[in-house]
């Protein structure tokens, strides 16, 4: 049902149009059962970066703090978004990888789940 | 004269007559404009109204009784604010921590009183019935004096502590006071009906107590008096409130059943935002007392599940239902608390109060409190933090967090089902993706999306560019985002923000008090061992 307003047919602005962001999208990152980071993490990044490079250059940034990071086997991480699994090509940009404005990448380290293997940090 | 002197007083109106000449009596039927070009907002809603005097004032106050009241209750008060600021007040608190709780709620809460003064205003105007149109007036001014009483007793504090000195400026900038600004602004742009179900219902009827009562008697039992004679001056306004959102509630169900469905779901809606927003009172409670009078849960057990599930037992006879997402409250009120802490925490350098992690003495209470939840869930993550900050190696976010459509938290929350996996929804929406912390505030989206893709999520402005100061030039070698977009929302960093311990506020109460800042830690400062030399 369309929405009740003074105006007629009224739609507000969409505020975070891809085209705001000065080149860049935005990408949402979560890694599920480190709840140290309970949230995903939002950081602007090139559409055309490889997805190599942002493992490579994006991701200790963000979760370098952990002691599980360097411990990770990039070959076995589990990727998925809300579209399901995905396995990436790290050679490939992140837009040749289905990675759009917005999307929230979800990755799970098979065997690293928190500190001395609890979630909850 | 002497025929003046001979005739008869007028006669002494009953109090019943009084009340209609000046109430309903000040109400007038339109001449030369028509109705309809006068109340110009009162249909589009959908709401059915066939007629206004069918409303029952709950108040019987006219308005020159109103004013003498409120002319009594704030001679009481200001005198008792007077006597707190020259006693030194503000040092008679429990410890330096309970400050900080002060700061979030100026920075955060005041400017909600004075919005709703805006919304009460509108109202006053809009509605077509006199009885409601008074009532709206009054709350007005009841709000109004809520935000003015609110700032002039918290200015003492403003005085000795940080972070409060800039609130106006900061509600409109500070990322995390986005979550109470959008609630409220998402209320005042609203038609009157949704408004007055919003705040005067949901708000204020099903959810006020749980701000008033368990926050001010904790400001009784840490000693803050000026916050509690602010608390209970405000009380009896309150009470009055709470009446007017039950009688909104009667009277739309009454007049007519196509008002029913259009009620519900304004209450399942505003149910949820009012939710959220309190869940920052649930840490405030738990974690920033450093003396605390019950918990969350216990709060939520009490003036939710049973006075709630009562008031909608006795709605029921309407067709109206308890609040759609009410069950996931009930599954998440043993774990709301720590993850807003943690969140606080782990950001601390980004807002504009300081933190700590919970003392041994906090973490033995909270495990007796929550005994199906923080020992599980919570305590080994700040066990974790206590061990890195014992290491020199503190833990501290640094990416700014993926928000909420709706409620503009951080996508914070976990699946009632699996506390150790988040709660993350999406939306496509017109090809665009948005994102919502729970199925309460997807709803909301979904419902009305035409409003929600405008959100200022203050996220998304920050990577747009648009939170620097005139002057900042973001392409400069040594541009530090985080760093400038903490001056332009008005917190100074290194001062406002960060770790308490050290800080600004911790080490000026022990050389001011002589005692600890921190009532489970002792002393951080030679002030408070001195002095204890010394005595």
């Amino acid at each position: 049902m369309p929405i009740k307003a003074i105006t007629p047919d009224y739609h507000g602005d969409f505020k975070d149009g891809v085209e705001k962001f000065n080149g860049n999208q935005l990408v949402n990152i979560h890694w599920e059962k480190h709840l140290m980071f309970a949230w995903p993490m939002c950081v602007p990044l090139p559409p055309g970066m490889p997805f190599g490079a942002l493992i490579e250059g994006v991701l200790p940034g963000i979760f370098g703090a952990h002691p599980n990071f360097k411990q990770i086997d990039w070959n076995a991480v589990e990727w998925k978004t809300s579209k399901g699994p995905f396995k990436p090509d790290l050679a490939k940009s992140l837009s040749d990888n289905g990675i759009g404005h917005k999307t929230t990448i979800s990755f799970r380290t098979p065997g690293l789940n928190g500190v001395n293997g609890n979630a909850v940090c | 004269m002497a025929a003046e002197g001979n005739a008869k007083p007028a006669k002494k109106l009953s109090l019943k007559e009084n009340y209609a000449l000046l109430t309903r009596g000040l109400g007038w039927e339109p001449s030369y404009e028509k109705k309809e070009d006068i109340f110009r907002t009162i249909d589009f809603e959908g709401v059915v109204i066939h007629d206004w005097d069918k409303w029952e004032d709950p108040f019987r106050l006219t308005m020159d009784a109103y004013w003498k009241y409120q002319g009594e209750k704030e001679r009481k008060l200001y005198a008792i604010i007077d006597a707190f600021q020259q006693n030194n007040g503000q040092f008679n608190v429990t410890d330096a921590r309970y400050v900080q709780a002060l700061k979030v709620f100026i920075n955060g809460i005041t400017e909600l009183e004075y919005l709703s003064h805006r919304g009460f205003n509108m109202l006053a105007r809009e509605f077509p019935g006199v009885g409601p149109r008074i009532a709206a007036q009054m709350q007005s001014l009841d709000e109004l004096r809520h935000a003015t009483t609110q700032i002039h007793t918290i200015s003492q504090y403003a005085k000795y502590f940080t972070g409060m000195n800039e609130f106006p400026y900061q509600f409109d900038r500070v990322w995390y006071l986005s979550i109470p600004k959008s609630f409220f602004e998402d209320a005042v742009t609203s038609g009157p009906f949704e408004f007055i179900v919003a705040i005067s219902f949901a708000f204020e009827y099903v959810l006020t107590n749980l701000a008033f009562m368990p926050w001010m008697s904790g400001a009784a039992f840490n000693g803050d008096m000026a916050t509690v004679s602010f608390g209970f001056s405000a009380q009896s306004d309150e009470a009055r409130h709470m009446t007017l959102g039950i009688e909104v509630i009667k009277f739309l169900l009454e007049q007519d059943p196509a008002n029913v469905p259009l009620v519900q779901k304004w209450i399942d809606k505003w149910f949820w935002r009012g939710y959220r927003l309190l869940s920052l009172l649930a840490t405030m409670m738990d974690y920033m007392l450093p003396k605390r009078v019950m918990a969350w849960n216990e709060a939520w057990e009490i003036y939710y599940e049973q006075n709630g599930g009562a008031l909608f037992a006795d709605l029921a006879r309407y067709g109206i239902k308890p609040p759609k997402r009410a069950p996931e409250t009930i599954a998440e009120k043993g774990h709301v608390a720590h993850q807003m802490w943690s969140v606080f925490y782990a950001n601390r350098d980004a807002v504009g109060f300081q933190m700590w992690l919970p003392s041994e003495e906090e973490m033995a209470w909270m495990s007796e409190k929550y005994p199906d939840t923080f020992d599980q869930y919570y305590r080994p993550r700040y066990e974790y933090w206590k061990a890195m900050e014992a290491a020199g190696t503190p833990f501290k976010n640094t990416t700014l967090p993926q928000l909420c459509q709706v409620c503009q938290w951080p996508c914070l929350f976990t699946d009632s089902g699996d506390p150790t996996t988040l709660s993350l929804r999406e939306t496509e929406y017109q090809g665009q993706t948005f994102h919502m912390c729970s199925d309460g505030c997807k709803d909301i989206f979904d419902d009305t999306p035409e409003k929600y893709v405008h959100a200022w999520l203050p996220v998304h402005q920050i990577y747009q560019g648009n939170c620097f100061l005139p002057g900042v030039d973001p392409t400069a070698p040594d541009f530090n985002p985080m760093y400038e977009a903490l001056r332009y929302m008005g917190i100074k960093p290194g001062v406002d923000n960060g770790d308490f311990k050290g800080g600004a506020d911790a080490t000026n109460w022990e050389k001011w008090t002589s005692r600890p800042a921190n009532i489970h830690e002792g002393a951080y400062t030679d002030a408070v061992r001195d002095s204890h030399i010394k005595s």
